[in-house]
Parts: structure tokens; C-alpha cells; sequence
């Protein structure tokens, strides 16, 4: 990767942020569409939880990352704090994965 | 007058500190790919949207040409221009050069820690501690592990990989309160199972965006 690309990247992708700040104000989404966007993280949200669980490149695979996001949903559904939530899955994985 | 630190400073903070130690694998992984201390770091701080990178990284380290390495950072990149729409009217809030500063800060993190407060007041607030905390992190946790090189091995040993799906677990949560989140959800989730197998990377998630079409029927009523 040389700098120019990379440089390039930077540019690229902090303008894909930008579109929706830019039109700010120039156009503002309706109430109903507004619901819309608030909602629009939750469907993303699933589908990166999916993939990170499930996905290894392009293949479906079950190894010790499921089991530790479902322990992760448990701790989540007890009220256990954010790091714990996160700790705890790392923890579930980092040990199936020794004695395994 | 309070001097405690705002509810989602928690957080925000706990966020930064699990991307700091995720950002160390990226910094082995970017080096083990052979792009160098310098390139990995500028790549943490210029394009700062950690799915990108780790996609930019894997094609390259994989032997793949950089016109694909960054066509598929692109792509997972894009979900942030809906974000961005999400957090224009939070980000409106500040003058011209904090928001061009800020603009850099649009990623699922951010969007997900602002979009889950009730209050309409403390979503600024929580969308640049979470930010500023985790581009911090970050960095700092990218010249770490580039520095380190490969000798921390491999990052699932560590369980890093099931960190990120179990923190998505938890910003999702308290989302789902929403009108229409739960077959939002499901159908994100499930578009997103469906394509893993049959498409590029990074299409997965970037299609699940069209698991809203089931909320429509909510926002409707």
C-alpha cells in the first residue's frame, strides 16, 4: 500500500462520513424518517454481531466465539456492566480455545 | 453543581479500552502484512473506521492488490454515511471546525453509545467522549502492537475476536427499546447470515442495513 493510496483512503472514507453533516440543514429528514435513521444502527448492529460471530472470511464457522457472545447476551439481559460484558466473552473464548 | 462524570462516561471509556487492545492486533496485523510502523499508524488516525482497515489489511495480507484492499475498505466504510445522517443533527450542534473535527468520529461506536441515550441533550456529549476516548486508544494501541510486531501471536488466543461481537451485543441492547427494532434486527441479522457464504466481505454488513424494511410497518402506525 503506498502513501498516496493510503492518503487517498483517508480522504475517501472521511467523505463518506461527511455526506450526511454536509446536507445537514440544507435538507432535514422528516419525523418519520428520522425514526428511520435512529433505527438504522440496529439492523447494522445485528448483522456486524452475525458476522463477527459466525463469519471467517467468506465461510460460516462455529468455534468458540458463539459460545462466548451467548454468554455475552446473558450478561447483557443480567444488567452486568459494559467491560464485563466484554470481558467475560473474551474470557469464555480464551479458555475453550485451551482446552479445546 | 455535580463534578461526577456524565452516565455514559462508563461507557465510553469501557469502549475505548477494549478498542485500544483490539487496536494492538490491528497494529501486529498491519505490520505482519508488511506495511510498516508509520503506514499502520497513519491508517489508525487518517481513516479511523476500525472494519475498513482490518479489511485493507486482511486483502494485502491475503496478496491481494491495494485497488481491492481499499474498494473493500470503501465498502465496509460506507455504513458511516448512514451514520453520519444519524448524527448530523447531534454533530449541528457544534461550530464549523469542531464538527470537521468531529465528522472524522462518525463509526458504529460513536453512533451506537449517542443514539442510545433518551435524552436529546446528552447525545454530543457522548458522542465525542466516546470518540475522542476511543481514537485515543486506538492510535495508541495501534504503535503498540506495530511495534510489537508479530510476537503477541495470534489475537484469537486471547479471545480479542468474540470481544467485538459481545460489545456489539451490548450497545445493541438498549436500542432495542425502539418501535420496529426487533425485526430490524432479526432481518439484519439474518441478511447478513444468508450473504456471509455468497458474497465479497464486507457486503454482509453493508446489506443488512436493508433488514429497516422490516420496521417500516411500525413507523408506519
Amino acid at each position: 500500500m503506498t502513501w498516496t493510496l493510503l492518503l487517498g483512503l483517508a480522504v475517501a472514507t472521511y467523505l463518506q462520513k461527511a455526506v450526511g453533516p454536509l446536507l445537514a440543514g440544507s435538507w432535514d429528514p422528516s419525523p418519520r424518517a428520522k425514526a428511520g435513521l435512529h433505527l438504522l444502527a440496529v439492523p447494522v448492529l445485528a448483522g456486524l454481531i452475525v458476522v463477527q460471530t459466525l463469519g471467517d472470511g467468506r465461510q460460516l464457522v462455529l468455534d468458540a466465539r458463539a459460545p462466548a457472545v451467548l454468554v455475552a447476551v446473558l450478561a447483557v439481559w443480567r444488567g452486568a456492566p459494559f467491560l464485563v460484558v466484554v470481558l467475560l466473552a473474551a474470557a469464555v473464548a480464551a479458555l475453550l480455545r485451551l482446552v479445546t | 453543581m455535580s463534578t461526577r462524570f456524565p452516565s455514559y462516561a462508563g461507557t465510553a471509556l469501557a469502549i475505548a479500552v477494549t478498542t485500544g487492545i483490539y487496536g494492538i492486533s490491528f497494529g501486529a496485523l498491519a505490520t505482519a502484512a508488511g506495511l510498516g510502523v508509520a503506514k499502520a499508524c497513519a491508517l489508525s488516525a487518517l481513516v479511523f473506521t476500525g472494519g475498513s482497515q482490518f479489511a485493507a489489511v486482511a486483502v494485502i495480507a491475503a496478496g491481494g492488490s491495494p485497488a481491492t484492499a481499499a474498494g473493500n475498505a470503501l465498502l465496509l466504510g460506507a455504513r458511516n454515511t448512514a451514520y453520519g445522517f444519524v448524527n448530523a443533527p447531534t454533530l449541528q450542534r457544534l461550530r464549523l471546525p469542531g464538527r470537521i473535527a468531529a465528522t472524522q468520529l462518525v463509526i458504529d461506536e460513536t453512533t451506537a453509545v449517542a443514539s442510545a441515550q433518551d435524552a436529546e441533550d446528552d447525545r454530543l456529549g457522548a458522542f465525542l467522549w466516546t470518540g475522542i476516548a476511543l481514537w485515543l486508544c486506538w492510535n495508541l494501541g495501534t504503535l503498540l502492537g506495530a511495534l510489537a510486531g508479530d510476537s503477541i501471536g495470534d489475537p484469537a488466543r486471547w479471545g480479542l475476536d468474540a470481544m467485538f461481537p459481545a460489545a456489539f451485543v451490548a450497545l445493541l441492547a438498549p436500542q432495542l427499546r425502539q418501535r420496529g427494532a426487533w425485526p430490524a434486527a432479526l432481518l439484519g441479522g439474518a441478511i447478513a447470515l444468508v450473504l456471509v457464504p455468497i458474497t465479497p466481505v464486507g457486503v454482509p454488513v453493508l446489506a443488512s442495513i436493508l433488514g429497516l424494511l422490516a420496521a417500516r410497518s411500525a413507523w408506519r402506525a
